[in-house]
């Protein structure tokens, strides 16, 4: 970086495609992810769509099916992988790290950039490539990944699709560690003077644990990802045992290796990943209560020790994803164990969020809505997980509905009701303008009642044994007989949680152009993002050098004249 | 605009951001080969009783051993290089930069010799777990060494060193920080050998 560089003019290419200004990476990740999560969320409504209505033709996009418009089995299992990858891979992580990382933490600890703006840009860049080649897959003579999100050999040796998903996921993995290493040098080095560690916002904790979670957990994917592609290209057999019969022969490959081997690399991500989708969902949370009550969240110090114990114990739990698979039952007993520990400090912070209403003159604008449902929505993620975590319970609830809806309850009316606090809360400091209320209301309520609607009745589903990934959704089944009545439900509540984001897109759209003009502070909020002007000076932030003299969240203190005290004033 | 910290350390973490970065990078990498070197673990101790010994003894020890040296040679010479240029003596800088180059050059060479002398003898990925991460553990190393061989290679080059003239400082950085990361990979190396080779 030449100091001389604000003083030419950029050409369109460097300022709006190639920039390494933090401000249009992290706007370029939002928009890209927003996309995919709107896609993966398509791929889905076409699943839900033969679930309610199994074999009769797809309305819309069914011509993209082939002839009969009825989707296929084969298909079937591939939009089941992708939506999986796309929403975690290519939507939350990108949307929660990429985006909101990259747009607010060098803003909130009053730095000018990112510690490595051009490996920032390469960051991004990597990830798109990664997303190309992942919806390239869907048009290959072989067709998209269909071996589920984890990837589960021996299957996804000899499934078709499966080779570009893992050089997909090879990208996806390098940008995410340029990324993570780039938030964790940037907090650790650029805080601006006077912002000591304990006066660091809760999303910059949350956002540095998460970097770490992502710096350290995503290598063994990526060597779990080399071996899988060695068995599928070289044809060795790290995890193909001896003997093994596929398609009625037995297999030619030297054998001797281990299907736990790649179960054990996939998880000691995929556990802290989970982590990872949610950590930066509770800083959100955290930003908007604590703004909306207009009082200091309660307990900011033990959130904090929380996330970090959050993201220590994350790397020794992930077994207990395992239970069923027979690694016995000394190893179930630890992980069993751990899973009860990383509960409580879970419990810590939704506990802290909830007794910092307390008191409170609630403001309930668009933003606050979503963070206050955020609180229940995760509750009920975290709680039903527990009987997934004890072993016993597991063996019945294990791969059944029951799972998806618990972890649905944590992802998407959890962390994606958090996400999109974010951006009702942040877009008036991206744009300048402030979205509409009354359009923020009908994406509200709407997507609240209907995410309910999908994920209630899988728990019932589930409870009943009915089986994931089944393409007919338990028809065959007796056991499930008595709740299939629930999948017309399911699916129409989809259909119309995906109606329910038309508002949210439409108030995007209008509210760059003709919102409600904002000033550098429209929430009267304290931390040191909303010193910058709106939208922050590119290449710079601020205006001028940015002083810390306090905390993050001094709101309503007595005796001051207004009811809030930004950290840059003295 | 100036990122601070870029060149001159920050008081209170006593280092600078290409520093920081490289170590938190460093750690991730101790992961990647960690979690294959589990990989190795689990697989060593499902495998059949004596499997692992005979196909390791399939391998070129002194071969080898040899590639020990020259590669640990490397790292001295790479140290060089940095003193050199804390010395303000470019020259120097140049011959140790060059000389680490070599030892790249000629650890490859070596590597191309025993992977074309095991094909030759019918061995590949396929013949045997060992044989297969063997060829995945070498090869990824063989692949670090490529990378940091073009990092190293550019900061040889007129169209990297260029910076020494203008900023010496932060040119002395870059190259303690592809040191760093070049003992990395000697480090992996030091841990391959015994465990392919000797055990």
């Amino acid at each position: 970086m030449s100091s001389d560089q604000h003083h030419h003019e950029e050409s369109f290419i460097q300022k709006y495609i190639f920039s390494v200004d933090h401000k249009t990476i992290g706007l370029q990740y939002g928009i890209t992810s927003l996309l995919f999560l709107l896609f993966g969320f398509g791929l889905m409504m076409v699943m839900r769509w033969q679930l309610a209505y199994p074999e009769t033709p797809v309305p819309i996009v069914g011509w993209l099916l082939g002839e009969t418009g009825i989707l296929l089995p084969e298909i079937y299992n591939s939009l089941g992988a992708m939506h999986g990858t796309i929403m975690i891979f290519l939507g939350v992580v990108p949307l929660a790290v990429g985006a909101f990382g990259n747009y607010m933490v060098p803003l909130q600890i009053g730095a000018p950039d990112m510690a490595f703006p051009r490996l920032n840009a390469a960051s991004y860049w990597s990830y798109f490539i990664g997303g190309v080649i992942m919806l390239s897959s869907f048009f290959m003579p072989e067709g998209a990944a269909r071996s589920g999100w984890t990837s589960y050999p021996p299957l996804s040796i000899f499934e078709s699709g499966q080779t570009i998903w893992l050089i997909g996921m090879v990208f996806l993995i390098t940008s995410s560690l340029l990324g993570s290493m780039n938030i964790i040098v940037t907090i650790v080095q650029l805080r601006a003077p006077g912002l000591s560690w304990w006066r660091l916002p809760l999303f910059v904790w949350t956002q540095f644990v998460t970097s770490f979670l992502l710096v350290l957990a995503f290598p063994p994917l990526e060597a779990a990802a080399i071996l899988q592609l060695m068995d599928r290209v070289a044809h060795t057999s790290f995890f193909l045992p001896s003997g093994l019969v596929y398609a009625g022969a037995t297999v030619d490959v030297a054998g001797s290796g281990s299907p736990l081997l790649w179960q054990h690399l996939f998880w000691f991500l995929a556990h802290p990943e989970v982590y990872v989708l949610i950590l930066p969902a509770m800083g959100i949370v955290g930003e908007v209560l604590a703004n909306n009550t207009r009082k200091p969240l309660w307990g900011y110090s033990s959130m904090v020790y929380a996330s970090v114990f959050l993201g220590f114990m994350s790397f020794i739990v992930w077994a207990h994803h395992m239970f069923l698979t027979g690694m016995g039952t000394a190893m179930s007993a630890f992980f069993q164990t751990t899973t009860m520990i990383i509960s409580i400090p879970s419990v810590v912070i939704l506990t802290s969020f909830f007794i910092s209403l307390w008191g409170g003159r609630i403001r309930f604008n668009t933003p606050m809505l979503f963070a206050l449902s955020f609180l229940p929505m995760f509750g009920i993620g975290g709680l039903t997980g527990l009987p997934l975590g004890i072993g016993a319970s597991d063996i019945h609830l294990h791969d059944t509905y029951y799972v998806i809806g618990h972890f649905h309850y944590v992802v998407a009316p959890g962390t994606i009701f958090a996400l999109f606090a974010g951006i009702y809360y942040w877009f008036p400091k991206i744009t300048g303008r402030k979205m509409s209320e009354a359009l923020g209301k009908l994406h509200f309520w709407p997507s609240l009642i209907f995410m309910n609607g999908i994920f209630m009745p899988m728990f019932i589903q589930g409870l009943a044994g009915v089986s994931r990934r089944m393409y007919d959704g338990g028809e065959i089944y007796a056991h499930a007989q008595d709740v299939l009545q629930w999948n017309e439900f399911m699916s129409i509540s989809a259909f119309l949680l995906g109606a329910a984001q038309v508002p949210f897109i439409i108030n995007i759209l209008i509210s760059i152009f003709n919102g409600e003009k904002a000033d550098r502070n429209p929430w009267q909020a304290t931390t040191i993002e909303w010193s910058a002007p709106s939208p922050p000076v590119p290449h710079l932030n601020f205006e001028g050098d940015v002083e810390v003299y306090r905390g993050p969240y001094e709101y309503s203190v007595p005796d001051a004249e207004t009811d809030f005290l930004p950290q840059t004033e003295k | 605009m100036q990122i601070p910290y870029t060149i001159e350390e920050r008081p209170e973490t006593g280092l600078n951001n290409s520093k920081l970065g490289i170590w938190v990078f460093l750690a991730s990498e101790v992961m990647l080969f960690g979690g294959l070197f589990s990989a190795y673990v689990f697989l060593r101790l499902a495998a059949p009783e004596g499997d692992f010994a005979y196909w390791g003894s399939k391998l070129n020890v002194p071969l080898a051993t040899l590639n020990t040296l020259v590669l640990i040679s490397s790292s001295v010479t790479v140290i060089m290089s940095w003193a050199s240029l804390k010395l303000k003596d470019f020259e120097k800088y140049k011959l140790y930069m060059g000389l680490t180059l070599l030892c790249a050059t000629i650890f490859l060479v070596i590597k191309y010799f025993e992977y074309t002398s095991k094909f030759h003898h019918g061995y590949y990925p396929s013949s045997s777990n060992f044989m297969a991460i063997y060829f995945t553990l070498t090869g990824l190393h063989g692949l670090h060494i490529i990378g940091g061989m073009i990092v190293m290679t550019y900061f040889w080059l007129p169209a990297g060193n260029k910076l020494w003239h203008t900023d010496p400082e932060h040119f002395t950085n870059r190259i303690e920080i592809a040191g760093l990361y070049w003992h990395f990979v000697d480090l992996v190396w030091i841990f391959l050998f015994p465990i392919l080779y000797l055990l």
